[in-house]
């Protein structure tokens, strides 16, 4: 058990501890992380793609002008200069939307920042569903697994506003290219303030026998709530919160589904590519074990509310609950 | 001043090296190569004050980027005689194996490249992004880049040109290899670029016209009169007029050669109307 004890949420912790301590964005966590790092680290950068109070860079750029860089409309642009700057020693974050991030510009970030190794932070908001109101053409599901195809990228999607706010941090401390992906809307803030953020260690945020849910992003919000469910009808669920998709921590991944023998997968991205398809892969090879997928089937979004939209979608709490009954179904 | 006489030497060796580059790997670019051989050794034996010991960051110097980087026979052969690796790793270019990948790449840590370029468009906006990080570090130096005309049909280019400008990034000096030829065919019909001074002077760049970029002491010249123009607010193009395969008669001013290596015959021809200067590798 040592891999899973060794996080900062114990074997002890029980569900009914896991407590929104108020709702804020994941973006807001991105900007208060970007203002605390370039407190500290004189070496990092600020770009943006005219997005920056979507991005909530504002308490970053009024306190270091000097180190932001306001590149316009223009994310290919941005993210040569990224690779320039790093080329020269800085670490730069660039910030614009997730479909901005990635698929726009993919082919600028495999050459000039994958394939040449360069130490750039993609920093990427209102991806996925959540994104709500505007639409499909804004509300990118295939991101992470763009990104998690790159050779040598990290793919971090954290959970809430505490989470994102560490994972920014952190990631300036690790050399090399990482996509850090999160949201727009008002969320459940749940993980504890300054918590240390490991860059490809799960956290385990309960303990249980029957099934492994594994979540990332929003999700696992979604999934606490699933979990409190289904513990009333005396099912036990080991939940944890996998923020880092790329490098996956297959250890603590094999560990629990060799003990539960069930697992889901929850996730705001598309069924292909995603987290469900990395802990497939992990589990194929090494622990063959009945899975079920909470992510977007082969489909794009639509205008909506979040949580109406996470509905429609089948990623709703009430699915994760028939996906947890159904994965034991399995066993 | 610069020895004229010398850079010529030069050039007509890094045209050998060019030729026996893709002639052996039976693929490459010799082309473009060719053309922007007279640029690439003004550049790096006159021009540039550069370290062949080579750190990435490159403080304190001088910094190229190569941004059509389908003419990777002419730099790897100007890095390997200015000393960044020895000439004799020209033999693995395009091999299994080798830093000398068909288009150059850090991956491999071949010396002297600082990013991978061959999906065009992109060196540009590496360029720039250098370029603030110098300005940032209080670092005087110049960086330079190249970028093919054809390439311009990038729209990522004209995304640089116009940052560069609004910025005021004035410590890059990019040149434009305007050979008027592309893989399908002239520029003219594939995709004309119109009038192309008169583009860059829109977006707010300095001009320097080069009117003959395979003449030395024309391009020393005018290499020279751009970095006079740096410093002063704005960024400064060098429109580079050159012939594709410039130094070989039946290479000389056509497309032909843009992607085609030349075989064993057409070698020996080639390599009869180039001076061996510095001893082949």
């Amino acid at each position: 058990m040592s891999v899973l004890l060794d996080n900062l949420y114990t074997s002890k912790t029980m569900l009914d501890q896991i407590i929104d301590s108020g709702k804020k964005s994941t973006r807001d966590g991105f900007g208060a992380g970007l203002h605390a790092i370039g407190q500290q680290n004189d070496e990092v950068v600020a770009l943006c793609a005219d997005l920056i109070g979507s991005l909530k860079m504002q308490a970053f750029i009024k306190e270091f002008p000097e180190r932001f860089i306001q590149v316009g409309i223009a994310e290919a642009n941005m993210m040569g200069i990224a690779a320039g700057l790093a080329t020269a020693g800085k670490i730069p974050y660039t910030g614009t939307f997730a479909n901005f991030s990635t698929g726009r510009v993919y082919d600028q970030i495999r050459q000039s920042i994958a394939y040449s190794h360069k130490n750039v932070k993609v920093c990427a908001s209102h991806a996925g569903l959540t994104l709500g109101e505007d639409g499909a053409t804004h509300q990118i599901l295939e991101d992470m697994g763009m990104m998690r195809m790159l050779p040598g990228f990290t793919v971090i999607n954290p959970c809430d506003y505490n989470q994102t706010k560490a994972a920014t941090m952190a990631i300036a401390e690790h050399y090399g290219p990482v996509y850090l992906r999160f949201g727009r809307p008002s969320w459940a803030n749940f993980t504890p303030e300054n918590q240390k953020f490991e860059i490809g260690k799960a956290l385990l945020l309960n303990e249980g026998s029957d099934v492994s849910v594994f979540a990332t992003g929003h999700m696992v919000w979604n999934a606490v709530e699933a979990a409190k469910i289904v513990a009333a009808e005396g099912i036990s669920v080991e939940l944890i919160n996998i923020h880092t998709i790329k490098p996956l921590d297959e250890e603590a991944i094999l560990e629990s589904a060799l003990k539960t023998k069930a697992v889901v997968t929850a996730e705001e991205h598309q069924r292909n590519g995603g987290l469900g398809d990395a802990v497939a892969q992990v589990l194929a090879r090494k622990a063959p074990t009945p899975q079920e997928y909470i992510a977007v089937n082969d489909s794009f979004g639509e205008s909506g509310k979040p949580t109406e939209l996470l509905s429609k979608y089948g990623l709703g709490v009430d699915d994760i609950v028939t996906a947890i009954r159904n994965a034991i179904k399995r066993k | 001043m610069a020895d004229i006489q010398k850079l010529k030497q030069i050039a007509s060796q890094v045209r050998r090296d060019i030729i026996r580059q893709t002639n052996s790997a039976a693929s490459g670019h010799p082309g473009g190569s060719l053309g922007c051989a007279d640029f690439l050794v003004a550049l790096y034996f006159d021009l540039m004050k550069h370290d062949p010991s080579f750190n990435m960051k490159a403080e304190g110097e001088d910094v190229f980027f190569l941004s059509n980087g389908h003419i990777s026979p002419v730099w790897y052969s100007v890095l390997a005689r200015s000393g960044y690796f020895p000439p004799s790793e020209l033999a693995s270019f395009r091999q299994i194996n080798s830093r000398m990948q068909g288009h150059p790449a850090t991956h491999e840590g071949l010396p002297g490249i600082r990013v991978a370029s061959g999906s065009l468009g992109q060196g540009m906006s590496v360029a720039i992004g250098m370029a603030l990080a110098k300005k940032l570090n209080g670092d005087d130096k110049t960086i330079y880049a190249l970028t093919g005309d054809g390439e311009l049909e990038e729209g990522q280019v004209w995304e640089a040109m116009m940052f560069a400008a609004h910025h005021k990034v004035d410590n890059l000096i990019v040149a434009v290899d305007w050979n008027g030829q592309q893989i399908d065919g002239p520029t003219e019909e594939v995709m004309s670029l119109g009038d192309l001074p008169a583009k860059w002077a829109a977006f707010g760049w300095e001009i320097v016209h080069l009117e003959d970029g395979n003449d030395m002491e024309q391009v020393v010249q005018k290499l020279n009169e751009a970095k006079t123009k740096t410093g002063q607010g704005k960024p400064v193009v060098v429109l580079m007029r050159t012939e594709m395969g410039y130094g070989v008669d039946f290479m000389q001013g056509t497309h032909h050669w843009h992607g085609k290596a030349p075989n064993a015959e057409q070698t020996a021809t080639a390599l009869s109307q180039l001076e061996e200067t510095l001893g082949d590798y």
